[in-house]
């Protein structure tokens, strides 16, 4: 008979839902807990906090999750694998074994994976930029952050060396879920069959509870009950590479072919090629089967030999974004709505607020897909005013809020709950790296 | 009758890029996705949102196609102006699409 694991998946995003993690690490019979909680500029956030207190750049809910799932998993003997670390692996490493001692859990061995900060590789080679015109010199000291989207072997490097709990720092999604898999069976790391099947199920279960009837539900079409206890995925991978998703009995959601399906195409765009650090998945011949409630079979994924560069991706400072917000109601709210729009465009002009960008939104209206689309529905009882421009400083982004509020004293009749924001962005932008140029290593702390 | 009838349908982000999926619930229906669903009238449906190019991929194993959508997300998720930057919303959008059931007769 074919040797399967049960690998359970926490975390969809870093703020998601801890109890249906316990959940799974008490009754879902489970090897593996994955938490993948690094989200796409979270990097480039970490590693500010990281500059002002060298202890800090990991993820804030790391202590409340491990404390969460820790006693449960050490007397179960499930590995932990996360990419809580980001900006700082070590750093959470040793706060987890310190977590763990304070539990009185003596012994769990914990591994930090580093080696994914390329920033100095990065700007040594003023690599180009892949989504516009530039290089990643261009930033100058607007450049906060370069990290490589590492593949499964470090961490399953970790797991063959008696890790109970990995952290790393940006690791390709797919890969939390390879690597327990590789650690598992042995999988070769040149088989890019059985690591683009690895890779299928990695993708279907990284964002948790989007498999399992989250983002999904839509009433009168596709119901789901109990999305207030959703329960979070497992996958039962087998050595050949063969897959069933299912959950925790008794959980809240679904897992239906319908399901698996939408979670397939998630963030894929051409499905022959899924580009990845370990392989090139292929999803197109994937198919989905139900064989019991709450539980499909996925066959047909396939893989091909992997790119020999790393996506990486970089931080920096792109721009300030000032924002207000007014609402309207009753008859003529839209009127209002459009009045107060009009009177802000024509001011921010009068005092002359520098923005490279402007957004002139009526929520409730049009804010979503525009004027085009929003023609087809009809006058709303309620709308707000949001106004929303881009500026390349604090200062100016401030005045764009407080034109939006002087509308409580100077714009139409009946304008309450005014609000305004002004912030730095920090966004993200991508380069490939040739893969020798990342050195990830693994270094473990002993509770 | 609406593409939301016989098709679901999820968007996901990468950077400016959305790509949204749209399943028939019924295999049988996927022929008339294919011949109605097209990048053109993708695009032209999200007029004034996509500003780059729509591109399609065709799953038959699943019944289903995958749109990708160049310059649709304000800039990119990370800077993007919108309310919804990520576009989660689009594919609720798409399903408002009208679909001719008469025409998938001739044609599965």
């Amino acid at each position: 008979m074919t040797r399967t694991i049960r690998i359970g998946s926490g975390a969809g995003y870093s703020g998601d839902r801890i109890e249906p993690a316990l959940e799974l690490a008490e009754k879902g019979g489970i090897q593996y807990l994955v938490f993948e909680c690094l989200g796409e500029r979270t990097v480039a956030l970490a590693q500010q906090a990281r500059m002002k207190d060298p202890q800090s750049g990991y993820d804030p809910l790391l202590e409340e999750r491990m404390r969460a799932v820790l006693p449960t998993c050490a007397a179960k003997g499930i590995k932990i694998v996360t990419n809580m670390g980001a900006a700082n692996p070590e750093a959470a490493a040793r706060r987890t074994a310190e977590i763990a001692k304070s539990l009185g859990l003596r012994g769990l061995k914990v591994a930090a994976v580093v080696g994914d900060d390329v920033l100095d590789a990065c700007k040594a080679s003023n690599l180009p930029i892949m989504e516009f015109e530039g290089t990643i010199g261009d930033f100058g000291n607007r450049l906060l952050s370069a990290n490589a989207y590492l593949g499964a072997a470090p961490m399953a490097e970790a797991l063959k060396g008696g890790a109970d709990v990995v952290i790393t720092g940006r690791a390709s999604d797919p890969a939390l879920f390879l690597a327990p898999m590789i650690d598992a069976f042995g999988w070769a790391m040149d088989d890019w069959d059985l690591l683009g099947k690895g890779t299928v199920a990695g993708h279907l279960l990284e964002c948790a509870g989007q498999i399992t009837g989250g983002y999904f539900a839509d009433p009168g079409f596709k119901d789901v009950e109990g999305l207030a206890r959703l329960g979070f995925p497992i996958g039962e991978v087998g050595e050949d590479g063969s897959l069933v998703i299912t959950k925790v009995e008794g959980s809240g959601g679904a897992v239906t072919a319908r399901t698996c399906k939408e979670q397939l195409l998630y963030e894929v765009h051409d499905p022959r090629r899924y580009l990845q650090p370990d392989v090139v998945a292929d999803f197109s011949e994937v198919t989905v089967e139900e064989i019991g409630p709450d539980r499909v079979r996925v066959q047909g994924g396939r893989g091909t030999r992997r790119p020999d560069t790393l996506k990486i991706s970089v931080g920096y400072i792109d721009s300030y974004i000032g924002e207000g917000q007014i609402s309207y109601a009753g008859p003529g709210a839209a009127a209002r709505g459009r009045l107060a729009l009009d009177i802000v465009r024509e001011r921010l002009r009068l005092t002359g607020v520098q923005t490279s960008e402007l957004r002139f939104d009526l929520v409730g209206v049009d804010s979503l897909h525009g004027p085009q689309l929003a023609a087809q529905g009809s006058e709303p009882y309620e709308v707000r005013v949001r106004v929303v421009g881009r500026t390349d400083n604090l200062r100016e982004a401030v005045r764009i809020g407080n034109e939006v509020e002087t509308l409580y004293t100077n714009g139409p009749a009946g304008g309450g709950g005014a609000t305004k924001s002004a912030r730095d962005v920090v966004a993200v932008a991508s380069v490939l790296l040739p893969r020798e140029l990342a050195k990830p290593a693994v270094r473990f702390v002993e509770a | 009758m609406k593409l939301r009838e016989i098709a679901h349908s999820r968007t996901g982000d990468k950077g400016n890029t959305s790509n949204i999926s749209v399943i028939a619930y019924d295999a049988r229906h996927y022929p008339l996705l294919v011949a109605q669903v097209t990048s053109e009238r993708v695009r032209a449906h999200f007029a004034g949102v996509v500003e780059g190019e729509v591109t399609r991929f065709e799953l038959p194993n699943i019944a289903a196609l995958n749109f990708v959508m160049t310059g649709a997300l304000g800039g990119g998720v990370t800077r993007s102006l919108a309310l919804d930057a990520h576009g989660k919303s689009l594919s609720s959008a798409l399903l408002d699409l009208e679909i001719d059931d008469r025409l998938g007769d001739t044609l599965s």
